[in-house]
């Protein structure tokens, strides 16, 4: 058989084919070849033949036939063979494969042999694959040689013993000792080394770390980097002009382990720190490398603030720099310093907002990030330009993040409420329909509390959906909107914009070609069917266009829109005189934040919120409708003083202790301007528009008491019972002054006991005109789940005659009717 | 730590790979040709650092020769960029003719 081609022909031939096709067939004939004089068992060639081996293995093809010959290699006695073997070894042989415990004993012996190139053959090939039942075989002898006087052998060593260590952990402290000495070498290779190795040891375990922070390991590093820094030019060493920049980005990287979170280790580095920081020349690429280092060092340890504002500047020369690879690095590690020195970083702002222009897409990434950081509420409106002006040309990728964080931003600093609805109009216009689904509910919760804004909203979503409706967001924020405030919109009032004349039928044009449109989601056909309807309240002229939509609609296929048209049918039908209470306008509603609780429990736990009525805000939008206290549930305005007090003092009957839940949260008696009750979140609010079960809200002829009567003062309580929930009971209570002299400052308060629930809303007036020429009223609802017989105890407190009145009461006598 | 170091020519031919951890070899194939396609698609005044699933590519064009380090996060991107051309110099060094 003629000898085998050399690597070198081998390399030259495979090079010469055009296709992959081609190479797969030459490298498949070779292989062949090779596996035939592997079983001629012939030791001459055996190791060009792994060589050749080895580089098809790298071009991608299956190479596990010649594992065994590489163990034969190894065992081999010539070098030549042994290179390759060893080399082979390292490549084709890891831990997975049985094979390999039988070179244990191969590297035993190659490690004591008398060539120290053996011996670092058989280093490297341990410290590459070696697992863990090897490296406790060997950790002794790999001990002795890190010990050696033999630079080559030493770091060779060192680096082995990182690999045991991985594999190994318990092993560590075996090279303890050893350490000692290892940083007293002259041999850059053999420092580096070192130096990987304690940081290896100082990572895995604390108590290296602290046996090393004792031992005064800083010093030495200091001493160390200080002769790299000062010491003249060094051929060996140089790299553009640095003294072997990576030594000294190792070292820094030792630094920042063992300064962090200690003051005495971090105080020894501030001077060679700033040393660094300030000496080395950033014209090259190495220099701005080792001061990257230095910063991320600076800014993890605990460095005194001058040293951080060095830092953070030294950050700042990298964002001006032409060298993309600097800016990004500088981007990055500004962002991760931005939560603990937010000042500094503002500086710089004016940098980063202009890398929001730039080509490369990792720098506008981080850019972005970083902006969003930095805003805060006096720079708001300028970043806000630049972020929306970034939202129109960044790529699609983006845009879903941009827009969140500027919704974010927008809700936190916005210093008026125009500016911020204007800031939310223009994303959604730009980038509408990537807009988060989260995003629709939290902007009409942010219109509808804008009260003074409705009609310049209105009229700006109208005028924004009338071109092009295809962004799903924005159309169903406009439709919800146009639906609550149309009769804003026609009427052509707005202070704040040029009123446009829109009749009614246009409004409507508009939406039905919302629902008729094929790109309209169902979730935004929904939205417009309703708004709709809520115009036929709003709206004089065009019911019957109305009606005639909303019949249309109750044959359509899609459940939803189906289901909706029919109730608005029967609504039309038979409950065309709740139709206007039914279709009133939105309350403003409490904000569910996250932060801290401002909300009072969702009393008579509606799972529908069956009717969304209203009692429009008191700054009077609708001065018309006035509390339609039948259906009045969400009295939600801003101005409620009362609270009803638990009185805990007084000693519980045996009811147990009148509790009140809404008393949870005030309990010093006096007033607090009331957070509106909670109504469920608003994209569940929107759910209770649309799935609605009519309230059938009977009067059922519960008689009405007289729950207290004393000093000229009456209150009497009616009573409702809901059909839908049976265990609310709606009490309107109405206070009567018989005497001569008007009652002023009137506070109700009432407790019940634990098993029941209590909400208060707003009263009528705290005034109580005397001579019984008028009354207050105020609604109370009481969810009474376990049917249990009705007590409240009730507190009067006003102004008669120039003195301070306050009565305590039990109402006992409520008619069973009002909680069977 | 580095992840991997290679060399890949511009039609996608690996020249050289070295992995530092264990992948498959048919996985080995495939990563290389994502690599380099996204190394191909940058154009020259694009910073030299990619994010690529969950560690950073570092790579450097000499010629029609792509030098790609795969690193994870704890280590500094520029370092490595001057490793790699550390390298370079060496080969150049000893081989004389790269």
């Amino acid at each position: 058989m003629p000898a085998p081609i050399r690597l070198r022909e081998l390399i030259r031939t495979i090079r010469t084919a055009r296709t992959q096709a081609e190479e797969r067939e030459m490298i498949q004939k070779e292989c062949a070849a090779i596996r035939s004089s592997f079983r001629e068992e012939d030791n001459t060639y055996r190791c060009r033949n792994v060589a050749k081996l080895l580089y098809m293995h790298m071009l991608g093809y299956p190479a596990h036939f010649g594992q065994l010959e590489c163990l034969k290699l190894i065992a081999s006695q010539k070098f030549t063979d042994k290179r390759i073997g060893y080399l082979g070894a390292m490549l084709l042989l890891d831990e997975r494969q049985d094979v390999h415990l039988l070179m244990t004993n191969c590297i035993k012996n190659d490690l004591n042999h008398s060539t120290q190139y053996v011996q670092g053959l058989a280093l490297c090939t341990l410290g590459c694959m070696g697992s863990s039942e090897m490296c406790r075989d060997l950790a002794g002898e790999v001990e002795k040689l890190l010990k050696t006087s033999n630079s080559y052998l030493r770091k060779k060593a060192a680096l082995c013993a990182v690999h045991v260590i991985r594999k190994v952990p318990e092993l560590m402290e075996m090279f303890l000792p050893a350490t000692k000495n290892l940083l007293n070498e002259k041999n850059h290779g053999v420092l580096h080394t070192s130096v990987v190795l304690l940081t290896e040891m100082c990572e895995r375990s604390p108590d290296m770390l602290a046996h090393f922070r004792k031992v005064g390991l800083v010093p030495q590093l200091v001493r160390i980097l200080k002769n790299l820094i000062m010491s003249g030019y060094s051929p060996e060493h140089d790299v553009s002009g640095i003294s072997d920049p990576f030594l000294q980005v190792r070292i820094l990287r030792l630094l920042r382990i063992l300064g962090r979170n200690d003051d005495d280790s971090s105080e020894a580095m501030n001077d060679i720190l700033a040393q660094v920081a300030t000496n080395t020349e950033t014209s090259k690429n190495v220099g701005n490398a080792i001061l990257y280092e230095t910063v991320l060092t600076i800014m993890d340890i605990k460095s005194e603030s001058g040293l951080r504002v060095l830092a953070i500047n030294i950050l700042g020369r990298f964002l001006l720099n032409n060298d993309k690879n600097i800016r990004y690095v500088a981007l990055t590690s500004l962002l991760k310093t931005v939560q603990t020195d937010h000042n500094a970083v503002q500086r710089h702002r004016s940098t980063i907002v202009d890398c929001l222009k730039d080509l490369d897409v990792s720098i506008k990434r981080r850019a972005m990030e970083l902006s969003f950081a930095l805003v805060n509420g006096n720079n708001v409106r300028g970043m806000m330009k630049e972020l929306l002006y970034f939202l129109d040309s960044c790529e699609p990728e983006f845009k879903a993040d941009c827009a969140s964080g500027i919704f974010l931003a927008a809700e936190k600093y916005a210093p008026s409420k125009r500016w911020h609805i204007d800031t939310i109009m223009r994303v959604l216009t730009t980038a509408g329909s990537y807009v988060r689904d989260d995003a629709v509910p939290n902007l009409i919760q942010l219109i509808t509390n804008s009260v003074e804004m409705h009609a310049y909203t209105v009229q700006r979503l109208y005028k924004a959906i009338l071109g092009d409706y295809s962004q799903q967001p924005l159309v169903q924020v406009a439709s919800w909107c146009i639906g609550e405030y149309g009769d804003l919109l026609v009427s052509g009032q707005c202070e704040e914009e040029e009123p446009i004349q829109v009749t009614e039928d246009e409004v409507l044009d508009i939406l039905e070609s919302v629902l008729i449109s094929n790109m309209s989601a169902s979730v935004t056909r929904g939205y417009a069917l309703t708004a709709i309807m809520k115009l036929s309240t709003r709206f004089t002229c065009t019911v019957n266009r109305i009606k005639k939509v909303v019949s249309i609609y109750g044959s359509s296929i899609d459940v939803e829109l189906q289901q909706r048209a029919v109730e608005y049918n029967a609504l039309f039908k038979k409950y065309d005189h709740m139709r206007p209470a039914l279709l009133e306008r939105m309350p403003v509603m409490e904000k569910v934040t996250t932060n801290g609780p401002t909300e009072i429990v969702q009393t008579n736990g509606e799972t529908e919120p069956a009717v969304l009525e209203t009692k429009p805000p008191p700054s009077g939008l609708q001065p018309a409708n006035q509390a339609n206290d039948l259906l009045d549930l969400l009295g939600g305005s801003d101005i409620t003083p009362v609270i009803p007090t638990a009185p805990t003092s007084k000693p519980a009957s045996a009811g147990g202790e009148l509790l009140d839940l809404l008393g949870d949260l005030n309990l010093t008696g006096s007033p607090v301007s009331a957070p509106a009750p909670q109504i469920a979140q608003p994209p569940f609010l929107l759910d209770g528009l649309t799935s609605q079960p009519l309230f059938n809200d009977i009067a059922a002829g519960i008689p009405s008491i007289t729950a207290y009567n004393k000093n000229g003062l009456k209150i009497d309580f009616t009573f409702e019972r809901s059909n839908t929930n049976p265990s609310v009971t709606v009490i309107t209570i109405q206070a009567s002054n018989s005497t001569e002299l008007d009652m002023t400052d009137f506070v109700f308060q009432a407790a019940v006991p634990k098993t029941f629930q209590l909400q208060l809303l707003s009263p009528s007036s705290s005034v109580i005109p005397a001579f019984n020429s008028g009354t207050i009223t105020q609604v109370i609802k009481v969810l009474n789940p376990q049917k249990q017989q009705l007590r409240m105890r009730i507190k009067l407190t006003y102004n008669h005659k120039g003195s301070a009145m306050q009565d305590l009461a039990e109402v006992n006598n409520f008619p069973p009717q009002s909680w069977q | 730590m580095i992840k991997f170091f290679l060399m890949v020519n511009k039609q996608g031919q690996t020249r050289l790979s070295r992995y530092y951890e264990h992948v498959e070899v048919n996985k080995r194939t495939m990563l290389e040709a994502e690599v380099i396609k996204n190394c191909l698609s940058r154009s020259k005044d694009q910073c030299s650092f990619i994010e690529y699933k969950d560690f950073k590519l570092v790579y450097r064009q000499y010629a029609a020769l792509f030098i790609v380090v795969g690193i994870d996060h704890t280590e500094n991107e520029m370092a490595v960029y001057e490793l790699i051309h550390n390298f370079v110099e060496v080969l150049d060094k000893y081989f004389s003719r790269v």
